[in-house]
């Protein structure tokens, strides 16, 4: 027996789970959409997402040693899941140089000027994006053609995504199929549908998010597209709300970007309206705004509204409501 | 099919190592440290001096007012003093010291093994006998048994509920108890249903105790008005506001009593105990504990008398091992860590665990990033982090407001939380803050 005895109050035993495992199961979620980024977009992929993921950590460990002068987090994970989460969001051609800046704003603004992980009101990376999206708009929507593991870099062909396509109706529109493969424009984490949703499944799985968030996004953009579209036809459509769902940022910002522990509502009614919002804003910008795209908008405007929506919309108390039976 | 309680919940790794082991009886203890507070409430008056003889069931020391206990003598011998030691809080409190001699008994008590099924008693003589026996709650909360089973004017019960969940991962007291006891636990519960005057009562039982749901299923048949339902394992089920939603999907409101919905529960092993005091004239002198630890050379259960220490209990179960830092008197989410082995065994005390040095620490706390997992935990839906936050800043207001003090201190939002936080640790002292207030 030891000389000295633990002494502590209840529970004594822990489930070992922790912020790292939560971040490393994200990010392992995150592995099958880089494959196939790295399969149509190459090298450029690569080279976007090392950079980023390398700017971000660097960032973070020189604004704790050097600014804050405290501990250093920079192995947590969280640092490292911006950056992928950034890249993801970025052209696979766009210039290092941008990268690093974005990077810089994801961490320097975007989460450490709040006081680092789990005070952060807006998603970093999706920070760290718009202000790119804002500062190069030529670069941040030039895309390259999908190719097959392509070595070329910054000089690549370039092509539209299926949003703007839409939008302006120009050019042919992919198939069904290279959509939910992924073989289409697009940043380079987001054109891979079927990546996509195996993510999303293994993240249910290893209980690391719930459902709700992403159904509730995507369910709201498929009914908004397919009552407007409906009614301004005067036919039922389909085809056109399913490719509003399969193209663009919409499954990438439903699966990864919205659902941010730090910055999405914690009931699960809360998530719902969470993840109504977020579809509504989505539709209503890509519809009737100016920009093809709307997801980072949308998730940026809901994450200023969770601090509201958690104050109230709580979960429903044990006893609150009594059923009889 | 498998019923379980509505809101939050956890699963923590069972480590029941202890399982479908029989009991065993244990020696007896050189002295015995008998406290005179072994139950929520007044503590006891004693009424024995120092150097009177005593027997087994004896009694010590009186209950002290409406919710209080009788306590009797779980030994034989002389007495040694009545002082204040340390007791599993930590805190000294009056207890009775006897040096034990012998096993001498007293001579009302029927010792035989013979069942007793037939109680003429009324319901009034039964919870006199109850009250008389020093019957407490042995799930663990220690409320003073006649008095949960006199409910307040105006209200009636309509259901007996019996717990045998046993849902605190590596306990198996009460499972064990369950198997070898199932005949008097059923007289037991006849016994009480009696004294609340009600017709029906259900056990319930979690589904990785299969051979305990078998035998009662069978026993139950003859027994009217005693069903027993398996529920799916899931832990904090043997909350008694749980287990009430689990059984008759009733919630209990905020602030009242099971019987506000027609519920009385009564844990298993306090029906056993309802049996021998009400059949046999026993009082509550001893009780099976579970010894165990992942690392304990064999974790065993056994019949323990009150004011054993814990010590010889570990030293039956095959010594302290090396490297134990935490000694726990309960299950690993809600028992109490004692600060040395000279603590004794109390009527609610229905294990003995034991935890290695790396288990035993905490590790560093984080920032929590609102992953909300404490949220999908909480069986009483409140929001730990944020009930954490808000005492970090001392916001009583706030905390009354959400509800701190339905908290039922289950810890499964400190289990679960990924950045280590003591959510449970703030919530407690809040509670207790909100409370005074």
């Amino acid at each position: 027996m030891l000389k000295q005895l633990i002494v502590s109050p209840s529970p004594h035993i822990h489930s070992g789970d922790s912020i790292e495992k939560k971040m490393y199961g994200v990010f392992v979620a995150l592995i099958p959409a880089f494959l196939v980024s790295l399969l149509y977009f190459g090298l450029g992929a690569l080279i976007v997402t090392a950079v980023s993921i390398a700017s971000c950590v660097l960032f973070e460990f020189l604004i704790q040693k050097f600014l804050i002068k405290g501990k250093i987090t920079i192995f947590d994970g969280s640092a490292i899941l911006t950056g992928l989460l950034l890249a993801f969001n970025l052209p696979s051609n766009l210039p290092v140089w941008i990268v690093v800046i974005g990077a810089s704003v994801a961490i320097g603004i975007g989460k450490m000027s709040f006081g680092g992980l789990g005070n952060n009101i807006f998603n970093p990376a999706l920070v760290g994006r718009v202000f790119l999206l804002i500062s190069f708009p030529a670069q941040m929507t030039t895309w390259p053609e999908p190719g097959f593991f392509p070595v070329t870099y910054a000089d690549a062909t370039t092509g539209a995504t299926t949003l703007a396509m839409m939008k302006a109706h120009f050019g042919v529109l992919p198939s069904f199929v290279s959509m939910t493969l992924g073989k289409m424009g697009g940043s380079l984490g987001e054109v891979s549908a079927i990546a996509l949703i195996l993510g999303f499944v293994y993240m249910l799985w290893k209980k690391i998010i719930t459902w709700h968030i992403p159904v509730s996004i995507v369910g709201t953009v498929f009914i908004f597209f397919t009552i407007v579209i409906s009614a301004h036809t005067g036919e039922f459509a389909v085809k056109f709300p399913l490719y509003q769902v399969f193209s663009g940022g919409l499954l990438l910002g439903a699966i990864f970007m919205a659902t941010d522990y730090v910055t999405s509502p914690m009931s699960k009614k809360g998530m719902l309206i969470y993840g109504f919002g977020i579809g509504i804003l989505t539709s209503v910008i890509r519809r009737y705004g100016s920009y093809p795209e709307g997801v980072s908008f949308a998730v940026l405007i809901m994450n200023a509204l969770t601090p509201l929506i958690n104050t109230y919309f709580k979960p429903k108390r044990f006893g609150e409501v009594v059923k009889n039976g | 099919m498998l019923k379980t309680f509505r809101i939050g919940g956890i699963h923590p790794p069972e480590n029941k190592l202890s399982g479908h082991k029989a009991i065993e009886n244990i020696p007896l203890p050189a002295q015995a440290i008998v406290f005179l507070s072994q139950h929520i409430g007044v503590p006891a008056v004693p009424v024995v001096e120092k150097g009177d003889q005593v027997r087994v069931g004896t009694l010590l020391a009186k209950s002290g007012g409406f919710v209080s206990s009788n306590i009797h003598s779980p030994v034989s011998g002389k007495i040694f003093k009545i002082d204040s030691v340390a007791d599993s809080s930590g805190y000294k409190r009056p207890a009775v010291l006897i040096n034990v001699e012998g096993d001498v008994w007293e001579d009302t008590i029927d010792r035989t093994d013979t069942l007793k099924k037939e109680c003429h008693f009324s319901s009034k003589e039964i919870l006199e006998k109850i009250a008389v026996a020093g019957i407490v709650g042995m799930g663990g909360a220690t409320f003073p048994t006649q008095v949960k089973l006199l409910p307040p004017p105006g209200t009636k019960a309509e259901v007996l509920i019996i717990n045998g969940v046993e849902c605190e991962p590596y306990l198996t007291s009460d499972h064990a108890l369950m198997l070898e006891k199932g005949e008097e636990i059923m007289v037991g519960i006849s016994i009480l249903m009696k004294a609340v005057l009600v017709d029906r009562a259900i056990i319930g039982i979690e589904n990785n105790k299969k051979d305990a749901l078998e035998l009662f299923e069978k026993l139950s048949r003859n027994y009217p008005g005693i069903t027993v339902q398996s529920l799916k394992v899931q832990y904090p089920q043997g909350g008694e506001k749980q287990l009430i939603d689990a059984l008759i999907r009733r919630q209990v409101p905020g602030g009242k009593l099971p019987v506000a919905v027609g519920a009385i529960v009564q844990n298993v092993a306090t029906a056993y105990a309802v049996y021998e005091a009400v059949q046999k004239n026993k009082p509550l002198i001893e009780r099976v504990v579970t010894i165990t630890g992942k690392k304990l050379g064999k974790p065993c259960n056994v019949r323990a008398r009150i004011g054993t220490p814990v010590g010889e209990l570990i030293d039956y179960a095959g010594g302290m091992p090396d490297g134990t830092a935490k000694i726990i008197l309960g299950g690993p989410m809600m028992g109490k860590a004692l600060t040395g082995t000279e603590i004794p065994v109390g009527k609610g005390s229905s294990g003995v665990l034991l935890i290695p040095s790396p288990e035993a620490q905490r590790k560093e706390m984080r920032n929590c990033i609102r992953c909300a997992k404490c949220v999908s935990a909480c069986p009483m839906g409140l929001i730990p982090s944020y009930l954490m936050s808000l005492m970090e800043f001392n916001e009583l207001k706030l905390a009354a407001k959400n509800a701190i003090t339905d908290c039922i201190e289950c810890g499964s939002c400190s289990y679960i939380c990924p950045a280590n936080r003591p959510l449970l640790d703030y919530i407690r002292l809040g509670k207790g803050k909100v409370i005074k207030k």
